[in-house]
């Protein structure tokens, strides 16, 4: 075997109360492009965060091993160094300087200490043709789409003397043309020596590009498949992504499902500053009463925005389609009609858009409908905010002592109560939920779980978003996938496993959607 | 009698943030009352302390509610000007009756407020950037409304409001009879004595009655001892307080005003919907947005009230100053911000009490009175003044790391 320009050996990483690296092994040999795959949370990211020394040398366990040493990053700058280079799937260019500037950011031209503009300018062209970018150095990069920045990204990392460059789901955001390019490029620069680990969910991206693949899968690797073995499929890849059972992690509920009551129609919405950019592309989708039906995606498949913008254009721009509850069309266009229209949405993200953290409890829970507890001079009735509140807590079983406790102070799960509680007490029709148990412990999902079907058993019709196919298979009736923005599947939950959601998440702009 | 300890180790453990304000504020009060031999505390001053700082305090009002939802305004001295300028003009130059001056430096002041939440709620302009603008327009238009002179005097009436006193209506009690050659007989009014006493009963009965609606809805309530020791402490201040204003000349019309104004905006940010949602918007814009606030609804009217407020304050500073001329006001943002986050109020938002900005307020009032009574030059006061403001925004950060560190 060729020599590996990089191992890591047994790596451990802990977070308070989650193992999120139960000892992770990867061999990436020289010149290679090696891929790694696995589903969202099995821990691609917090494996990529402690190669290039985000978390310091001493806070994870195993070894690093890259060009025949054993590493010590203790920051960033120490892997960069060495000669690693990790493009994030959120660029980090600044928009409003320019490509050149943007290319030796840190790294600047420099001449007696003043930055020789004429050397920036000259180089940035070389790096930019060495990436196939037919640009003006001097061009604001704000100016530039998606797949050129991401472009500038790799230039940039050519000129910190790349060794190892890592992409983290480089296409996830591009169109075919430019995928195609950028693929292409990870090619050109094998040629040239540079080894390339691209994190994707796109698998035939995956087959078309790697010489081998790292499944991981919940911080376990199951297996290194070489690519150009003739049993390297995409199938034995899915398998070993999802390959585990679902044990009673899940509470049983039995479903009494009665008449559709809401559904959202050919609903299509763009990208909130790229106009020309569809997120979200003529999805519809029906939910009937006592009925939770979930939507699957990979990460970047347009979930959020497709929810969050029917929930009073939240997100993005341009947005059509229309939303009907009980055979009667109903204005979305404001969060405050939404609610009133009897539509509650539980954002994915409790602490940036859910909660007032340094609020308390009882503010947070009557925040949505705070006109029912007003009178006609607007005066709020505390001492029933408070009763309710109480209610709440003891119903949900909000592990504090008084509704007066600061929201901040609380644990995952119990944040997570507090806005359940905030959005049952507006008393919805429709409850949309966005990863409901994102960054929860194990006990906690289990009684959101039990909410959750008690919700639907009272009739309530539940929308849920997760990124954890187990989760929608162990609560859902039904469920859509959607890829790409657009809505590739509907399976029964009879029907359903994972492999059959796998392959319809990863549909590529294929009009072939399975029904 | 744990249950005591507890409550009591409550009061300043968790509610420091709130509570230190206080315990610095009576702190301060000692100090300077040792320091300046007891005038401090002597009965005129301390109604002097009232008529010198109403308008400052009653702008607080406003600038608290700005700042909990998280902007801030630069430009009330020159809005405070502006309206002065207006009612000025009005009653002095084209000798209109003096309610309409009044009146019209508070719809100015209103006006002004629209002007300014016009742009920061609907264009979406920084606050910063509409008002540090704000207080160079409305400083101009000041000059131009007074053609660059000051107007005075304005006419008696005007300056009731805030130079006469509600004394007399029930006579008097003369309690001594002075020392010296030219003895005046020492008098309390019986009126403000009697304020003082309804305040008292009005605060009793008040907050029995909350006690007794908190323990039917079967919530925790302070035990006895600490309510009975709370309420004799509030009574002894008020009454202390009103001795001293009976004693001196008698119950000041502006502190009817400042009292109004002062339980209304208690009440607005605490109790009503508007009040909320004002908390809502500053603790985190996201998920006001996402609860169905209407942030710009809510930005507009917060810019209205704060101008009606400095429109209020306006007609008090001019009644007082008997003129109005184009420098007038000047720096008065700096003394209301500051009283604000001096009060607790947080520099990010969401945090904030009405009672605590006003006695942040009166702490800025008593160390420029008291280092003024001990002679202490207007560079030094500033310089005392300044390190003052830091260290207790220093001490909000550190609070709030500290918090955070414990999450």
């Amino acid at each position: 075997m060729a020599d590996a320009i990089l191992e890591m050996r047994e790596i451990t990483k802990n977070f308070p109360g989650v193992k999120v690296l139960k000892g992770v092994n990867l061999r990436v040999e020289r010149g290679e492009i090696h891929a790694i795959c696995g589903e969202n949370g099995a821990g691609k990211s917090t494996l990529m965060k402690v190669l290039s020394g985000v978390y310091p040398h001493g806070s994870y366990g195993g070894d690093i091993v890259f060009e025949g040493e054993t590493q010590t990053f203790n920051r960033i700058t120490d892997s960069e160094e060495a000669g690693i280079v990790i493009i994030h799937q959120e660029l980090a260019l600044i928009p409003y300087l320019s490509v050149a500037e943007n290319i030796f950011l840190g790294n600047e031209r420099t001449e007696r200490g003043l930055v020789d503009w004429h050397r920036t300018n000259a180089e940035a062209a070389k790096y930019l043709q060495r990436v196939g970018l037919d640009e003006n150095p001097t061009t604001p990069v704000g100016q530039l789409g998606v797949g050129k920045q991401q472009l500038i990204e790799i230039a940039k990392a050519l000129t910190k003397d790349v060794k190892l460059l890592i992409l983290d789901e480089p296409t996830a955001a591009l169109n075919d043309n430019d995928s195609e390019h950028l693929l292409g490029l990870l090619r050109q620069l094998r040629e040239e020596g540079i080894t390339s680990i691209i994190i994707s969910h796109k698998l035939g991206e995956i087959e078309a590009v790697s010489n081998s693949t790292t499944i991981i899968r919940d911080g376990e690797t199951i297996e290194t498949i070489d690519m150009s073995a003739s049993d390297a499929t995409q199938d034995r890849i899915i398998r070993g992504m999802v390959g585990r059972s679902l044990d009673n992690r899940f509470p049983p509920h039995t479903s009494d499902i009665g008449d559709e009551i809401f559904r959202i129609d050919n609903w299509t919405v763009s990208h909130p500053t790229q106009p020309g950019r569809i997120v979200v592309d003529d999805a519809s989708i029906s939910v009937r009463a006592g009925e939770i039906v979930g939507i699957a995606g990979l990460m970047g498949a347009g979930r959020t925005e497709f929810m969050m913008s029917v929930f009073g254009r939240s997100y993005g721009r341009d947005a059509r389609g229309t939303v009907t509850l009980r055979g009667r069309e109903i204005d979305t266009r404001s969060v405050d009609s939404a609610i009133a229209a009897g539509v509650a949405y539980v954002s994915e993200d409790r602490k940036h858009y859910g909660l007032n953290l340094i609020s308390d409890i009882r503010t947070n829970i009557s925040s949505a409908a705070l006109d029912k507890l007003s009178n006609w001079a607007s005066f709020v009735n505390e001492n029933e905010e408070i009763k309710i509140s109480e209610d709440y807590r003891q119903r949900m079983n909000i592990k504090t002592p008084s509704v007066l406790q600061t929201v901040g102070n609380l644990s995952g799960g119990n944040q997570q109560k507090v806005v359940l509680s905030k959005w049952l007490y507006s008393d919805p029709d429709v409850l949309i939920l966005d990863e409901p148990t994102r960054g929860i412990d194990v006990g906690a999902k289990y009684e959101i779980y039990e909410i959750i079907g008690q919700l639907a058993a009272a009739g309530k019709a539940i929308i849920m978003i997760s990124s954890e196919l187990p989760e929608l298979l162990g609560t859902c009736d039904r469920i859509y996938t959607l890829a790409y923005g657009r809505i590739t599947g509907e399976v029964p939950i009879e029907a359903a496993d994972q492999e059959t959601l796998m392959n319809l998440m990863t549909i590529e702009n294929t009009k072939e959607a399975v029904a | 009698m744990s249950g005591l300890v507890a409550d009591a180790k409550d009061l300043f453990t968790r509610n420091l943030r709130t509570s230190g304000i206080y315990v610095a504020f009576v702190a301060l009060i000692v100090l300077f009352t040792i320091l300046t031999g007891g005038t401090l505390l002597a009965p005129r001053n301390v109604t002097n302390l009232v008529l010198q700082n109403a308008h400052i305090l009653i702008m607080v009002l406003g600038m608290l509610m700005v700042i909990v939802a998280g902007h801030i305004d630069l430009s009330v001295g020159s809005v405070l000007a502006f309206a002065s300028a207006v009612s000025a003009f009005l009653v002095i130059k084209q000798g209109m009756p003096w309610w309409v001056g009044i009146i019209a430096a508070i719809v100015v002041g209103v006006l002004v407020g629209a002007w300014h939440g016009f742009w920061v709620a609907f264009v979406g302009i920084p606050a910063f950037i509409v008002t540090l603008a704000g207080m160079l327009l409305f400083r101009g238009l000041t000059a131009v409304v007074l053609s660059n002179t000051s107007l005075s005097p304005f006419p008696a009436e005007y300056k009731v409001v805030a130079n006469d006193y509600a004394n007399g209506l029930f006579g008097t009690i003369t309690i001594g009879q002075g020392e010296g050659l030219k003895a005046v007989p020492e008098t309390l009014d019986i009126f403000t004595m009697l304020i003082g006493v309804v305040a008292i009963v009005g605060f009793v009965v008040m907050q029995m009655r909350s006690r007794r609606t908190r323990v039917s809805y079967n919530q925790h309530v302070e035990a006895m001892p600490l309510f009975v020791l709370k309420i004799v402490a509030v009574a002894a201040v008020v009454l202390a307080f009103s001795f001293a204003l009976a004693y001196d000349r008698g119950f000041p019309y502006v502190l009817i005003v400042l009292a109004v104004l002062i339980l209304a905006y208690q009440l607005i940010t605490n109790r009503t919907v508007f009040g909320r949602r004002v908390y809502a918007v500053g603790g985190n814009l996201a998920a006001a947005q996402l609860s169905g606030v209407n942030v710009k609804k809510t930005n507009f009217w917060l810019f209205v009230h704060m101008g009606m407020l400095t429109g209020i304050a306006a007609a008090v500073f001019s009644a007082r100053s008997n003129n109005s001329s184009p420098g007038m006001g000047e720096m008065f943002e700096l003394d209301v911000i500051a009283a604000c986050f001096i009060g607790g109020a947080s520099t990010t938002g969401g945090v904030g009490r009405v009672t605590g900005a006003i006695v942040g307020g009166l702490v800025m009032a008593v160390m420029s009175n008291g280092m003024s009574l001990m002679g202490v030059g207007q560079s030094w006061q500033n310089i005392i003044k300044g390190l003052v403001l830091l260290v207790a925004v220093a001490f909000d950060i550190y609070n709030k790391r500290r918090a955070g560190a414990t999450r």
